[in-house]
């Protein structure tokens, strides 16, 4: 249950985050999500987004901050492994759930549904 | 450049933008904070529920549940995107949807509604990027290079 909090804790606290990039630094949503994608690459190179995921649970993997850290951890697990080519190989090891199912389930909706307005 | 912007306007420009600037309605600052919090943490508690479903009845530890987590929250924003609903979650809420990765989801299934009209390749197929794309250029670019700084590190002996 503690997990269920700390979740909703950190998760609301990076939209905050988020809110204050784009009220506070007139940041558009787009470059709001990329400078909270980099800024997860870089925690994860500094080994601190994973303490984090340990901690909030979906707190920390469900904003996109984790998908910067998923695609650093992808690409270092596979250099330990494969040596310097895993930089390339492996980036998009653990970041495939999201981009497929983006594009399987976008695909379906443009199939689906029609233009509103 | 906003400076060197100023310097091109006449006097009456610039008085009009000073006027313009005092008219503009005023940010909520703290109740956008408020509600982004609220309607993020309602987003990563549903996550947290939902991971918590594929650790019990599923075959995922705590390590990989993530994955499946994301899959299924994608999915349920592209249903209310497709549903219109999802536009009205996040004008209420702001980066509290914009934010988790319902907004990368979001961004991907209007672009592709939205310019089905053109094609299906020149339109969904080439236009469903179009925010996306840049998440995943620049998070790209940035675990490549953090990656090699990583390696560089390991190299000289450090850490």
């Amino acid at each position: 249950m503690g997990k269920f909090i700390y979740a909703f804790l950190v998760g609301g606290g990076i939209c905050v985050i988020g809110q204050i990039l784009m009220d506070v630094f007139k940041l558009t949503p787009a470059h709001t999500m990329c400078t909270l994608v980099v800024t997860g690459a870089i925690l994860g190179g500094f080994n601190l987004y994973e303490p984090l995921i340990k901690f909030a649970g979906a707190g920390a993997t469900v904003p996109i901050s984790s998908f910067g850290n998923s695609l650093f951890q992808g690409a270092w697990h596979e250099v330990q492994r494969d040596g310097i080519i895993g930089a390339i190989t492996g980036i998009f090891e653990i970041t495939s759930a999201g981009i497929s199912s983006a594009i399987i389930f976008g695909f379906l909706a443009a199939l689906l549904f029609k233009p509103k307005g | 450049m906003p400076s060197q912007k100023k310097k091109k306007l006449t006097t009456a420009q610039q008085q009009y933008q000073k006027l313009a600037k005092a008219k503009e309605p005023k940010r909520p600052f703290l109740l956008n904070m408020i509600r982004a919090f609220i309607a993020g943490g309602i987003i990563c508690t549903i996550g947290q529920a939902i991971q918590w479903l594929f650790i019990t009845y599923g075959k995922f530890s705590e390590e990989n549940a993530g994955n499946p987590t994301v899959a299924v929250l994608i999915m349920i924003s592209v249903l209310l995107t497709g549903f219109g609903i999802f536009d009205h979650l996040a004008q209420w809420s702001g980066a509290g949807t914009a934010v988790p990765i319902t907004g990368f989801a979001n961004s991907m299934a209007s672009a592709a509604i939205e310019h089905r009209s053109e094609g299906f390749v020149l339109g969904v197929g080439a236009k469903m990027f179009k925010l996306a794309g840049s998440v995943i250029v620049y998070g790209v670019f940035s675990a490549f290079v953090i990656v090699l700084i990583k390696i560089l590190i390991k190299a000289l002996g450090g850490i």
